[in-house]
């Protein structure tokens, strides 16, 4: 099975973009840098790696309460992941979406999924629906 | 759950009260749904993290507010913006951003939130009563907040924490909830031996090594015979937030809500224990620093968290009128430099060579000398995790005394742990 239903957690807009599967839990703030998407933290396993234009699988969240407002950022200057995909609800990441929104400015959609079903969608093109459909593009 | 909103919030998130309060409750509300909480409750104060620039997006947000006519309806203190406003340190963040960062800061002053820019508002007079709910951001405050002083809050995220302060409400939800706040696994250092757990760098040793075994549960730490001291917790706390989601912890025997571990527990047998060896701690102290070996150090770090004023005391006794070859960085906030400039402790710290840094720190924004693969040594396990993607320094990690020794030699000076 190529497709699988995820629950919307924050709604937003649909889209398309390569797999990227985090393989450790991380922080957005001081870990991801908010001017380009790119993966800063030295210590994680996908450090250089850019979550901008991506379909990001995300394993848990740790550390900052900053992590919102790079989510924010992200979002205002079109570095956002086309979608994220999360195994875990994660109130302070999430509420850049839902800022974004009150904004003005469209937030892509995010969905949880159980982080065993992430790996099949690894450096594969996924498309994403509004209404939570994960799938590889054929 | 359904969230049920009172008339009240109903009428306000409707613009009774206009868009910045409509706008701050709805963000409330939403926030609220989405973490499944049946309803808001009422805050006493809040801890604002939301003012320190990370790119326009947050300025524009922070006035829309202003330009709502929003103003907090409770206590607020800020937390670091990314300037000095202060002065004492030369912050290298050039125009526009610049501009943006300040235009930021006026705004949360605006909004009616106090100029404190610390992120030790513990240590700044914000001390909320054991058992009130407030609404804290900044992962080290609220760690101290929740575990230290026994009041309420989860780990809430840039605006999320103004909102809040606005409507005066948070979503009834997490930590809010004493039945949330019972330790779950038991984190024992018995093992470690007295030598190590006496020594500078144990707890924030200790506390990085808790953040990545905890995650996000609740823990109890046992084997501890005495107090460590507010410093010692802060530094704990701190470095437990920046390797974990950790929200609270419990020391048995000394924070608030942990009379004993059975209290801890809630009387209720622990999902888990760590057994914590001397080659854990030992291997978690190897991991807070990411340089090779050098035989010359860059920059000193300290006060991450903001320093108090003991930590200064602790400082001026190590570097014992020396002058440094590499310059310390301090960082502090200005209710501590108003308590050094009132007996010309800091003039006479800067001409021997440290840096004060007032109303922010060296991660958040740029203030070390332009150096990628420089070599930062700190004794903040806070500073160790975030120095090197923030930026660019390779991270030494080492106690206080280490650090000062360092940087009067302008040679690493690493004391071996006590094993």
């Amino acid at each position: 099975m190529n497709t699988v239903g995820g629950e919307v957690l924050v709604a937003g807009l649909g889209g398309a973009g390569v797999g990227l599967v985090l393989t450790a839990p991380i922080s957005f703030w001081g870990g991801i840098d908010p001017a380009s998407g790119r993966v800063s933290d030295v210590r994680h396993p996908e450090h250089g790696a850019s979550i901008a234009g991506k379909v990001i699988f995300l394993p848990g969240t740790i550390g900052s309460s900053s992590a919102s407002a790079v989510l924010l950022e992200l979002v205002h200057n079109g570095h956002a992941p086309a979608a994220l995909i999360l195994h875990e609800p994660d109130a302070i990441l999430l509420l850049g979406l839902i800022v974004a929104r009150e904004m003005g400015w469209p937030p892509p959609v995010a969905l949880r999924l159980d982080r065993g079903n992430f790996d099949r969608f690894s450096g594969r093109r996924v498309s994403v629906t509004s209404d939570g459909m994960v799938q590889v593009e054929a | 759950m359904t969230l049920e909103l009172s008339d009240d919030e109903r009428s306000i998130a409707a613009g009774s009260r206009g868009a910045g309060a409509a706008m701050a409750l709805r963000i409330v509300a939403d926030s609220a749904r989405l973490l499944g909480a049946p309803r808001l409750i009422p805050i006493e104060s809040a801890h604002i993290d939301g003012a320190l620039y990370h790119g326009d997006s947050g300025t524009i947000f922070a006035e829309r507010l202003v330009d709502g006519d929003a103003t907090v309806s409770v206590r607020a203190t800020l937390n670091v913006g990314a300037l000095d406003l202060m002065g004492c340190s030369r912050v290298r963040l050039e125009e526009p951003a610049r501009g943006m960062a300040r235009r930021m800061m006026e705004a949360y002053r605006k909004l009616g939130c106090e100029q404190s820019w610390t992120c030790a508002p513990y240590q700044a007079g914000h001390r909320p009563e054991r058992g009130s709910d407030v609404a804290w951001g900044e992962s080290n405050a609220v760690v101290f907040c929740n575990s230290v002083l026994g009041a309420r809050t989860n780990r809430y995220g840039d605006f999320l924490d103004i909102a809040c302060a606005i409507a005066g409400k948070a979503p009834d939800y997490g930590l809010h909830r004493p039945e949330n706040r019972r330790a779950t696994i038991v984190f024992d250092v018995s093992a470690l031996p007295a030598s190590f757990l006496g020594s500078e760098i144990a707890w924030p040793v200790l506390g990085s090594l808790y953040g990545r075994e905890i995650g996000n549960a609740v823990g109890v730490v046992t084997g501890v015979s005495a107090d460590p001291g507010e410093d010692a917790l802060k530094a704990f706390g701190a470095a437990a937030a920046s390797s974990g989601a950790v929200g609270l912890f419990h020391i048995a025997g000394v924070t608030p809500e942990a009379q004993d571990v059975g209290t801890a527990l809630g009387g209720v047998a622990p999902e888990a224990t760590i057994h914590v060896t001397r080659e854990m701690a030992s291997d978690a102290q190897s991991r807070l620093s990411t340089a090779g070996k050098t035989e010359t150090i860059d920059a000193v770090a300290i006060g991450s968290p903001h320093l108090s004023l003991a930590e200064f005391d602790m400082l001026e006794n190590f570097i014992a009128g020396r002058r440094l070859r590499v310059p310390i960085h301090a960082c502090t906030g200005r209710h501590v430099v108003s308590e050094l400039d009132r007996a010309g402790r800091r003039k006479a710290l800067e001409e021997l060579g440290v840096v004060v840094v007032a109303d922010t720190c060296v991660v958040v924004t740029p203030i070390l000398s332009d150096n990628p693969g420089g070599v930062l040594m700190t004794n903040s396990g806070k500073f160790a995790h975030y120095a090197p993607g923030n930026t660019g320094y390779s991270v030494l990690y080492a106690s206080l005394a280490d650090c000062v020794e360092s940087a009067v030699s302008g040679k690493p000076f690493l004391t071996e742990l006590a094993r």
